[in-house]
């Protein structure tokens, strides 16, 4: 199959999906938009942490800072000028914070630069950590984001947080930004660059010794891995409309992990199915967390409960299928049509 | 004279702690020659591949390469500088497939950078392309172009040594540093390797150095060698004169009552 028929059929697998995008508008209540919605993001999220950690192999947990930041950025760029003077009760902004504005699909690109310089900035000390010190040091990063969000209350309103922003971010925003992050990283994966970025995975020595900086491109994934982490930070603020720092804990990071891990390290198709089976799994398990009856007798909602049944879920898979739902195998329209033709031979048979 | 050098080692030192495991090692080392590099156990021949390769840094010594000197420069300007290297023990990147791991090498005499890619600029899809006809070329080199889609680590030990070849060839080197190239193949295998050896020295324009325990090896394509022992060079010469120093002969029995008792 050549390079244009393949061009050709992913533009229509992209037009397939604007029809069903589509459809869903005019025929999903609210809470199904706001699933699909979230699927996207997700998705968005997992492609980004897997560039970093499924495919140049560093263990990064600092995905809630990178989103944080994106967040921060895109609301006080889109946030309208009188909402700002109503939410800054405590404190003024400066001034640049409540004259700041810009058009949404800026303001997210916004965000993701100021996440992407971010990840420069703290990735030119920590990438030249080993991997152990790496997830832990941006572990640390990420909550210094948080910290800092709580104490500069005249950049980002402290631990009140933005409320009223703008809701822009319906299914076309988020899931043109997904088809935009796919499409990026799955050029960068599939070109000799991301064959480098594999090359540092599986053996630095190696790779060294086939003239790679392994500094230098460790730094570029980690700084285009931010980059879209803070597009899908930008993206959940405008669609959720309020952030707050509680918001970018810990467990923030995890869920993407959780994706990424499940998906397969190192595969794009999985980390965007698991994106799509965990993402409606999560919304719901939410039962577990209200009350059940059983006969009159009522067991109490546990809240937290949906994170200790993914994250035993998680333990499975780490025991039982490291590789994840799809290993480092990846969806080609060559599998696809070889399949067909297969079966099209057997029944002709 | 000196013209004629492509590499010269400078009394190389290198300690570790209290080990000094290369002391003074001294070589120069002739364009489009192939020259050896043997010894016992522990002697320290990989220790000074990796001081010519950047890997370690000298204690001491110099290393010049092509009239430069590339003490201490690191392993990736080392490889851009024209020295290429295979490890003892191999070193493939497992996962990909046999071809990857060959245009991994090609990287880095490629031109384009990410933003080529993101765009999709026909300038970058013509080197893309040719990056890797130009690895499909060097699988079948080193034979293994009916292997090229399959994984990396599913190969036989054979083969995994001709990929890690194909591999450093793809970097486009003057000089190619093979770590015990050998180690780990069939006596059929090892005679072929030897007639590949001197061939992709003429079609590369290499000079090759290797390391080597099969002294049929060493004796039949090196022109010149240097022999370790604890990190002393203990002799120098071309393969007749080596073979009856008694100084080697010394070095490897006494490493064979090590080994019977
Ligand atoms: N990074 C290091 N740190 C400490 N000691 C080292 C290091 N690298 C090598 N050595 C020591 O230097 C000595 C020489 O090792 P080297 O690997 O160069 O031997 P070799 O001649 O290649 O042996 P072999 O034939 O077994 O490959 C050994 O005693 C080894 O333990
Ligand atoms: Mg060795």
């Amino acid at each position: 199959m050549d390079r244009k028929t393949k061009i050709l059929l992913n533009v229509a697998a992209a037009a397939v999906l604007s029809l069903f995008l589509w459809w869903a508008q005019e025929s999903f209540g609210g809470y199904r938009i706001q699933i699909l919605n979230l699927i996207a993001i997700n998705a968005i999220l997992a492609l980004s942490l897997n560039l970093i950690y499924g495919f140049t192999g560093m263990f990064s947990l600092g995905h809630a800072g990178f989103m944080a930041i994106g967040a921060y950025t895109c609301s006080i760029l889109i946030l309208p000028e009188t909402q700002k003077e109503m939410l800054f009760i405590l404190v003024s902004p400066y001034s640049w914070v409540q004259a700041a504005q810009a058009p949404f699909f800026l303001a997210v690109i916004g965000g993701g630069l100021v996440a992407a310089f971010a990840g420069l900035l703290v990735g030119i000390p920590l990438l030249r950590l080993g991997d152990d010190y790496l997830g832990i040091a941006t572990l640390g990063f990420a909550e210094i984001i948080r910290v800092l969000a709580n104490n500069i209350p005249r950049l980002t309103n402290g631990a009140l947080g933005f409320k009223g922003i703008p809701d822009y971010a319906n299914i076309w925003w988020n899931f043109g930004w997904f088809i935009i992050t796919l499409y990026c990283i799955a050029r960068i994966i599939n070109s000799n660059l991301g064959n480098v970025f594999m090359a540092i995975r599986d053996d630095e020595a190696a790779a060294k010794a086939m003239g790679i900086n392994i500094f230098r491109y460790k730094l570029l994934s980690f700084t285009i891995g931010a980059f879209f982490a803070g597009v899908g930070g930008a993206l959940l603020a405008s669609l959720l409309t309020t952030i707050d720092p509680k918001m970018f804990l810990f467990t923030l990071t995890f869920n993407v992990l959780m994706i990424v891990v499940t998906g397969g390290l190192g595969s794009l198709t999985g980390s965007v199915l698991a994106s799509i089976g965990i993402t409606i799994l999560m919304e719901w398990l939410r039962f577990v967390e209200s009350p059940i009856f059983i006969g009159s007798f009522e067991l109490k909602g546990i809240p937290g409960m949906r994170m200790v049944v993914f994250s035993l879920a998680l333990l499975f898979i780490i025991l039982f299928r490291r590789e994840g739902l799809m290993g480092m195998r990846e969806f080609r329209w060559d599998w696809l049509f070889g399949k067909f033709s297969k079966r099209g031979s057997a029944n002709g048979s | 004279m000196d013209r004629d050098m492509i590499l010269e080692a400078r009394d190389l030192t290198i300690k570790f702690g209290g080990l000094t495991a290369v002391h003074s090692f001294k070589a120069r080392i002739g364009k489009g020659s192939i020259v050896g590099l043997i010894g016992p156990n522990g002697a320290g021949k990989t220790t000074c591949f990796n001081m010519m390769s950047g890997f370690y840094r000298p204690t001491e010594g110099r290393v010049i390469f092509n009239g430069r000197d590339i003490t201490g420069m690191p392993p990736h300007l080392v490889c851009r500088a024209g020295i290429a290297r295979t490890f003892q023990n191999i070193r493939l990147f497992g996962n990909g497939t046999v071809l990857q791991n060959v245009m991994v090498g090609c990287h880095v005499r490629q031109k384009s950078n990410w933003l080529h890619n993101l765009f999709y600029l026909p300038s970058n899809l013509r080197e893309e392309r040719a990056v890797a006809a130009k690895s499909l070329e060097l699988l079948k080199v080193v034979g293994l172009e009916s292997f090229a889609d399959e994984k990396s680590r599913s190969l036989p030990y054979g083969a995994q040594r001709r990929l890690e070849i194909a591999r450093a060839l793809a970097t486009e080197p003057n000089f190619l540093l093979l770590d015990e190239p050998a180690a780990g193949m069939n006596p059929q295998e090892t005679n072929e390797l030897m007639d590949f050896i001197r061939k992709i020295r003429t079609e590369f324009n290499l000079t090759i150095l290797l390391i080597e325990h099969d002294m049929k090896v060493v004796m039949g394509v090196c022109e010149h060698m240097w022999v370790l022992d604890y990190g002393e060079t203990i002799a120098e010469g071309p393969p007749e004169s080596i073979r009856k120093n008694p100084r080697v002969i010394e070095a490897y029995l006494g490493e064979e009552c090590v080994a019977d008792a």
